[in-house]
């Protein structure tokens, strides 16, 4: 019976607590209001934008706070984060594929007029930057982000294994031209094998080092490069969402042979799931003497005291037999619709765009799109992969960024590892499916797919 | 109606009858129905609010269009069409039949293996709290983390698994790969599961063991049986529903196995590991097919459920005889 009374008596206790709680979290809310959640993923310009952000925290006295998550969840969580209305983001740093979606869906706000206001142009930046990150539809004046950090796929190389006389002699003597950066694949294959499995400082070394992993965007930024320089087109410009023939074009399916070729001559072992880290790692391990990864990483394997510096080259990615076209990365600042801080969040977005901040960003270790800092007489000179991305940013071709992409990727993905990984059918069978896959994304969004 | 204050008022002296009566009405501003249905109404609530409501709403949208990816687009009634695309396509078919291969070679494994370390187990020997200690370590760890050092330890290159077959077969180590060759990833997966899980297979065939009375055996010692005939003719017989039993929760686990798989292999080679679930995860929360996964989250949840009925059934005639 007590028992009773007691819990009587802490039944409306509790019920006075939760009230109370209530009301203290709602004063904790208000008390927040001058700070501003930037989401992005984690890696390393995004420390530089931390240390970017105490500029704008020192002069608009806006807090920030972020909200970085691996690459490998990135997608997963910020889609469901957008997808679900969450307040988690006032801004962020979304990927170029999701641009459509998110302009479609109205995740993001539409930024014409704020640009027109503060007069910021978008042709003050690199133009591939502003229809990758911004535009939705692409090629047209409707913008949802601004260019926040370029990037690209780009090559590094062991540039002291490179200059050594005997490496030299022995390349010369087996190919009868000079060991350099490669211009083209064909270039790229042939350096790769010639390191795969040699010996270097008692040290058993690999050829290449690229993009295989299965589960998020991995193989796909991989193959590309490739197969867009072997004439891989993702549509008819003539007639959109035409795939048949162009997607699975014998020159595509080529290409999808070389990639396979070049991961089973030239990798180091059980590189069957590998991405960016895996790439890092193995470069740094002194493990290969080529490595594909994105421009992001390079100053940070330029600072690295055992593979850095004087040991490390930049080049690139080589042309093909029927073309020169490299996997464009990075992405667009959005404010996100649903967020209560719409207005600090422009005024981020309003600072960030500024060119001496812009500078600042390059300098930090973000990659700049501005044309005022990437243009720059000196900016060529101001890093040693500078110039290589600089070209890089001038043949860039992206994936998909329809409402769909997520589903066109991991169509891809699937296909493509079928093929070069789990050795399953032919290049031009993937592909085939490739296409049917497609077709009927396509066909659920409601997109007209002529087959011819 | 229960009272609930009376015992007490009354030996409270001083105090008058309507006094009495005020304080116990104030007491009783709820009543033990009342108290009662305030303790079980959270929790009816939070299961109609994550149990049975998404469940509906599950149900529900698997006959629509929805696709979160593009909620832009009107919500279609799609009738049984989620459900015809899935029954009808070949990739839906093949990831069951890896998830079935899966489960069946793993299940199997942990039976024989727990079953034969619960018979030795059962014996008492010196240091037998340690080695039972040793042997329930994996099954207490979390998936997660076990197909993260699993990974590691498969690591062609650095990986101590690689090197040790390397010792034992002469095969250079970084020749093959546990986890990206298409022959040998399935036998990976099976692997790690089975030693992650053959240690609770066997503390269940060790409480079926402990269960037999000792008395059988000292008949069958009596007649004289053999301890081969003591095995077919006792222990096994009587330890058949708790293997059964085993079966049971280690199939239903292993049908909807997703994290392990999932950081081991992420259903690679190409497709080679791809389990149900990851199918599933994918449609859902990667291509963002809702109505499609909702239909295929119930054909996983009938056919499960239909299986474990069935088997319930079987387990129930066994227990019988």
């Amino acid at each position: 019976m007590r028992t009773f009374n007691w819990l009587r008596s802490s039944t409306a206790t509790t019920v006075l607590g939760a009230a109370l709680l209530g009301i203290f979290d709602g004063g904790e809310a208000a008390a927040q209001s001058k700070q501003l959640t930037l989401c992005w993923a984690a890696w390393d310009p995004a420390n530089a934008l931390v240390e970017l952000g105490k500029d704008f925290t020192k002069q608009s006295g806006i807090e920030m706070k972020y909200e970085f998550v691996p690459w490998t969840s990135y997608a997963d969580r910020f889609l469901n984060e957008l997808n679900s209305h969450g307040k988690l983001c006032d801004l962020i740093i979304g990927d170029s594929q999701w641009i459509g979606g998110a302009a479609e869906n109205k995740w993001y706000v539409k930024l014409n007029d704020f640009f027109d206001k503060e007069k910021i142009s978008m042709n003050d930046f690199v133009p591939a930057t502003v229809v990758g990150y911004s535009q939705w539809p692409k090629n047209s004046p409707n913008y949802w982000a601004l260019p926040a950090m370029a990037d690209a796929v780009g090559w590094t190389y062991r540039k002291d294994w490179f200059s050594r006389p005997e490496i030299q002699s022995a390349f010369k003597a087996k190919y009868g031209r000079d060991l350099a950066p490669p211009k083209t694949y064909d270039e790229l294959k042939q350096i790769a094998e010639f390191f795969q499995g040699r010996e270097i400082d008692g040290k058993k070394v690999y050829g290449a080092y690229i993009f295989t992993e299965r589960g998020s965007e991995g193989i796909t930024m991989g193959v590309t490069n490739v197969l867009y320089n072997y004439g891989f087109s993702y549509d008819n410009p003539k007639k959109p969402y035409q795939m048949q023939g162009i997607v699975n074009s014998p020159e595509a399916a080529k290409g999808l042979e070389f990639y396979k070729e070049l991961y089973k001559c030239c990798t180091a072992p059980g590189m069957t799931n590998a991405y960016m880290q895996e790439g890092l790692d193995a470069f740094k391990s002194g493990q290969v003497a080529l490595q594909m990864n994105w421009f992001a990483f390079f100053p940070g394997l330029y600072k690295d005291p055992n593979v850095g510096g004087d040991k490390i080259g930049f080049f690139v990615n080589p042309a093909g037999p029927n073309g020169h076209f490299t996997q464009l990365g990075g992405q667009g600042i959005s404010v996100v619709a649903t967020s209560d801080r719409k207005d600090d969040a422009l005024a981020y977005i309003k600072w960030f765009a500024q060119p001496a901040v812009q500078q600042k960003w390059w300098q930090l270790g973000g990659y700049s799109a501005l044309k005022a800092v990437v243009d720059a007489p000196d900016f060529p000179k101001s890093a040693a992969f500078a110039p290589q991305f600089l070209e890089s940013m001038g043949i860039v071709k992206d994936f998909w960024a329809e409402p769909s992409y997520a589903q066109l990727l991991l169509d891809m993905q699937k296909r493509v590892h079928d093929y070069v990984v789990a050795d399953k059918g032919t290049a031009q069978q993937a592909l085939d499916l490739l296409v049917k896959d497609w077709t009927k994304v396509f066909k659920e969004q409601g997109k007209q797919v002529a087959s011819q | 109606m229960t009272t609930i204050l009376q015992p007490d008022d009354a030996m409270i002296p001083g105090v008058s009858e309507p006094a009495k009566s005020r304080a116990t009405r104030r007491v009783r501003g709820l009543s033990d129905r009342t108290i009662a249905w305030l303790f079980v109404a959270p929790t009816i609530a939070l299961l109609l609010a994550i149990n049975i409501f998404p469940l509906v709403w599950m149900i529900r949208l698997s006959f629509t269009s929805l696709n979160l990816s593009m909620s832009y687009l009107p919500l279609r009634f799609v009738g049984l069409d989620n459900f015809t695309d899935i029954l009808t396509d070949e990739d839906v078919w093949i990831r069951l039949q890896t998830t079935a291969e899966f489960v069946i070679w793993s299940v199997a494994l942990q039976v024989v293996i727990g079953f034969g370390l619960a018979l030795l187990i059962n014996r008492q020997f010196r240091g037998h709290s340690f080695w039972t200690t040793i042997i329930l370590l994996p099954m207490m760890l979390s998936p997660a983390v076990v197909g993260n050092f699993w990974t590691l330890l498969l690591q062609p290159q650095i990986g101590p698994f690689n090197y040790l077959i390397s010792l034992l077969t002469g095969v250079p180590p970084s020749s093959f790969s546990m986890t990206g060759q298409v022959s040998l990833a399935p036998w990976t997966i099976v692997l790690v599961d089975t030693w992650m899980w053959a240690p609770y297979v066997m503390l269940i065939c060790l409480a079926g063991l402990r269960s037999i009375p000792d008395y059988i055996y000292e008949a069958a010692e009596v007649d004289r049986a053999s301890p081969w005939r003591q095995f077919w003719s006792i222990t096994l017989p009587m330890t058949v529903p708790f293997l059964m039993l085993a079966v049971l929760f280690r199939a239903i686990e292993n049908f909807k196995m997703f994290d392990m798989v999932n950081l081991l292999t992420s259903g690679g080679p190409g497709s080679t590991t791809e389990l149900v679930s990851i199918t599933l995860k994918r449609a859902a929360f990667e291509k963002w097919r809702t109505g499609y996964s909702s239909a295929l989250a119930i054909i996983l949840f009938v056919t499960v459920f239909g299986a474990a009925n069935i088997y319930v059934k079987a387990l129930n005639k066994v227990k019988q005889r």
